[in-house]
Formats: C-alpha cells, structure tokens, sequence
C-alpha cells in the first residue's frame, strides 16, 4: 500500500512557484495521513495506530486513533481520508448488527473481512479512500490478520502495514516477523510481549521519518480474555 | 438488451432468497447511467458524461500467467506478485483459484476487479448446479461471465481471466465444490486425487464436448476458446519459453517444468511480475496444486548452471 502524496492533488504539496494557468478542480478526497499496522500471533492479534489527524501542513487533532472495536475479537484499523475512514466504520457496525439480528450470532473476523470486501467494492467507481487492516481471531482461536487495497481486493496476512509510513514499515516487518532474506536464523515464534515491543519499536522508527506519523501511539491487543488497549506518546514535531 | 444483473435482482426481490442483502451489495453500480451520480460534486460539470473522480491511489496491476492443454490435462501456472505503482503490494497473492473441484481461475488485471468477480462466478455457478442438479460446462460458464461483465465495458474494471477445466460427460452431476480434505498443497511426485469423485470416465472422452478447456474471457468483451494462454505484462516472455517446448505429447513432469521455466523466465525479465509461482493441474479426477516454490532460490541455481556451463 503506497503512501499517496505522490499521486493526484491530494495530500500534495502546493507548488509555489508559477506553471502557468491551472485548472483547479474540486477534488471529493482529502489525505488525512496516518499509519496502521498489524501483527497476528498464535493466541493473538495486535493492531496498532498513530493518533495524528493532518491535512498538507496542518495538524489537526493529536488524539485521533485510527483503530475501531467491531467485535470482541475484530479490531479494524483504517487511514487515509478521515471521513471516508468514520463513513466506512458506520456502515460496517450497521452491517454487523443486521448480521447479529438475522443470525443470531456474531460475525467472525473472516466474514466481517469478506463482507468488507464487497462493500469496497461496491463503491468501484467512486472508491472510500481508506486504506483497511483487520486484526483478530479467527474460529479456532489463531491470530488472523486481513490487508485491504481501497476497492476490496484483501488477503489474510501474519502481519502488515498500511496508510503514509507504511512503504517504509513493511520490509522492517518483513525482515523481523517473517525472517526474509535472512540467511542462518532460527524461525522462533512471535511471543506476545516481544510482538508488541516490536510494534513499539518500529512506530518510534516511523515517527522519525514520516511527517504524517507521531504524537502517539495506540496498541490494542486482542487475545480470548479480551481487547487490552494501551497509548504510548511519540514525537509531536 | 436485460442486463443479466439487473434480471438476477428482478428475480431477487420476489424471492427472499439472499437473506434480505440485496445482490447490489455485490455488484458495484455503474457511473454512468444513475443521473443523480455522485460522482460529478462539481457544480458546472461540462456536457460530457463520464467525468471521473481522479482516484488519488493505484491500485494493482501486472503479472504473469498462463494455461496451456497437453494430453495430461491443463495446466495453469502465475506468479504472485502484486504491484500498485512502484509498490509491491503484496508478494504472496493467489492469482490461481479454484471455482469448482474441475475448474480453476487464473486471474490477471486489477487485483480487487479479479477477486470479486471470482468470487461473483464462484456464486452462480453454484446456484446453477443447485438449482439445475448439474455442473455448468465451461463453455457455459466462459459465457456466463463474459455477458455479467459486458454492462463494465469501457469502464475501468480491468479483468482477464483464462478458465481451465476438464468438462465431464453430459449426465454426471457431481462437480463438488472443492471438499475440505483436498490434497490442496501437494508436490507433483504424489498422486493427488482431489474431489469425491466416482472415477468411472477414466478415459480421455472421444466426444468433443468433454475433456479439457481452457478459455480465456476479458472484460472487454473478448472470450477465446484455445489451447495455449498467456496473460499479462509478462506473457511475451512467458510465450517465448512455451512456444519453444510445448507439444501434445508431453508428460504431467515436463509440462509441470515447462509451465515453471516459462513463469520463472518471464519474473526475470518483467519488473512487475515475480516472487513465487504458483502450479495448478487439472484432469479428469479435478485439480491438485503443487507446492508454491520460491522463485529466488531457482535463480541461484540457474546462475550456478550458467557458469557451469561456461566452465566445464
């Protein structure tokens, strides 16, 4: 998932200098920055989030989690435009609970990840601007992890990274969870004190280097006991 | 000319058969003909109609498959790159998916386009067999596909799907969706049986309407019947490597390392494609997929040939 400043006006820099006449257009999308990550274990999952709310230079709001509690067992991360991102939490909640009344039971984190697909994709043509990561526990208990493109394209994942940092994020993740392009290292299983140490770790790294990303952290750990959320503060420049 | 969806919901609202979501849940409205389009926010739009929202992302794009009928069967081989601009998106995509236990989807194009539409197919091809106590040929279902995706044409749903299959003689009604313990991961040194088949059509059938398929069906509008396809932007590779090699006559090993040679050659040389590859068999007994091999390990190997070769 690429972060967007490079593509279309928004989020986009102004260029201050003359080009020439320009068409300005109303433009329905705005960048609101922002990253996610999640990290699924064996009894566990992790969806992690920074609180920063921006637009071009400003800041908005330095407490504005991008992670939403679906269910008792789904956490969903979303970041890029924040009103798409709150848009797209409404509808999933009015989904589950038309779900929870028709069945009589909860939605699982693979079928909430199945119907998101099709409510991306719904909107094909004037696509939500949202970059979605879910985090939970599947059937059986296991961790599960499902990464989303904006018009519903998902896999299920052991963990990944999404919104501005995550181009930055995901060859870290790479090579500390999935042991890649390491040559003679034991492949030990992800503990959950060493996992969220880890996320820790890597959103200070992202703070440092993407404007988009800092102010603070929010970690919300799903294990059968329950969601365990935590704030850790980060740089606010 | 009914548009097939819009039929498909006729029918839907009388019967509650969805469970009260409605089938536009599924399939994404078109942005042209809905006058209060909500798209065009600009108050003084210009006459013309299909002004778009530029979308501020890329989405995903590039690869490499291919199909091809030798007299084992088919066989359906992708890489598993997923790019969206400049970006590997995802570098463990499955562009292979199975439909029923006799077919499987090689998909290529807009990798969220792909998946729905696989998963669009998926359902009405089981609809029809439950409702018609039959498998749908492939024929049929190349057809079926190609006319849900004709309202898209021109605009920007970019789907390029090969089916492959092994069509069963007219009055067996068991195509199973694929069963649970499928030797779903197995190497081609086993014998894989897959589905809960009684295996009484052994024989390659004389009659031309049974035996191996292999379709290709595009969303704009193209659907080939043929024995040998390639799609993507690493096809011209892909093709180079088959064209070579490929006859009739092969055996299930060599056409299983042709099909791996082509998709490995063609990661080399296409930025957009690589990362694993993924193999897919299908005969008379259904599909059996091979284990998805790392392509970075078999380009060591390949260079360590290379200088062997200039050595000795």
């Amino acid at each position: 998932m690429i972060s967007a400043h490079g593509f279309g006006d928004p989020g986009k820099m102004k260029e201050y200098h003359y080009t020439g006449p320009v068409e300005h257009r109303f433009s329905p999308y705005a960048f609101n920055g922002g990253t996610v990550l999640a990290v699924a274990g064996e009894d566990f999952a992790i969806v992690a989030s920074d609180t920063r709310l921006s637009e071009g230079y400003s800041i908005h709001s330095r407490d504005s989690p991008k992670c939403y509690k679906l269910t008792d067992t789904t956490v969903i991360g979303c970041s890029g435009f924040h009103g798409d991102c709150l848009t797209l939490t409404k509808i999933i909640d009015a989904r589950l609970k038309m779900y929870k009344h028709s069945n009589n039971k909860s939605m699982t984190s693979g079928a909430i990840a199945a119907m998101l697909s099709t409510i991306l994709y719904g909107r094909r043509f004037f696509p939500y601007y949202v970059y979605n990561i879910i985090g939970g526990l599947d059937e059986h208990g296991k961790g599960a992890v499902y990464s989303f493109d904006p018009v519903g394209s998902y896999q299920r994942d052991t963990y990944k990274a999404g919104g501005s940092a995550s181009a930055m994020l995901q060859p870290l993740l790479d090579n500390q969870i999935g042991f890649k392009n390491m040559e003679g290292v034991q492949h030990v299983p992800l503990t959950r004190d060493k996992a969220v140490q880890l996320v820790k770790d890597v959103f200070i790294s992202a703070a440092e280097r993407d404007v988009y990303t800092g102010d603070a952290l929010r970690v919300c750990v799903i294990t059968k006991e329950g969601i365990n959320e935590q704030t850790i503060p980060l740089r606010k420049d | 000319m009914t548009d097939y969806y819009n039929f498909g919901l006729r029918r839907l609202k009388k019967s509650r058969r969805n469970s009260g979501i409605p089938l536009h849940f599924f399939i994404p409205t078109l942005p042209n003909p809905a006058p209060s389009n909500n798209r065009s926010l600009f108050p003084y739009s210009p006459a013309n109609q299909s002004v778009t929202v530029r979308r501020p992302f890329p989405l995903s794009h590039g690869t490499t498959t291919l199909g091809f009928i030798f007299q084992g069967g088919v066989i359906a081989a992708a890489d598993t790159r997923a790019s969206a601009g400049g970006l590997v998106a995802c570098p463990e995509v499955h562009k292979i998916t199975p439909i029923h236990s006799h077919l499987v989807v090689t998909s290529s194009g807009s990798g969220a386009d792909c998946m729905l539409w696989e998963r669009i197919l998926t359902r009405e091809i089981r609809l029809y067999q439950l409702r018609h106590r039959r498998c749908l040929s492939i024929r049929g279902t190349a057809k079926l596909l190609s006319f849900m995706l004709h309202p898209f044409k021109g605009t920007e749903v970019c789907v390029a799907l090969t089916l492959c299959g092994w069509d069963k003689d007219a009055g067996n009604t068991d195509c199973t969706k694929m069963s649970e313990d499928l030797s779903s991961t197995t190497d081609d040194s086993s014998s894989a049986v897959c589905s809960s088949q009684d295996v009484t059509a052994m024989a390659h059938s004389a009659s031309p309407s049974s035996g191996p398929k292999l379709i290709y069906v595009c969303s704009d509008g193209a659907r080939l019947q043929g024995d040998i396809f390639s799609v993507g932007s690493g096809s011209p590779y892909a093709y180079g490597v088959l064209d070579r090699d490929l006859r009739w006559s092969l055996s299930k090993e060599e056409a299983i390392s042709l099909a791996r040679e082509a998709v490995f050659r063609a990661t080399h040389r296409d930025a957009y494609s690589g990362n694993n590859v993924d193999l897919f068999h299908v005969t008379a007994q259904g599909w059996s997929q091979r284990k998805r091999e790392d392509l970075k390990e078999e380009y060591y190997r390949d260079m360590k040939r290379k200088t062997n070769i200039v050595e000795g």
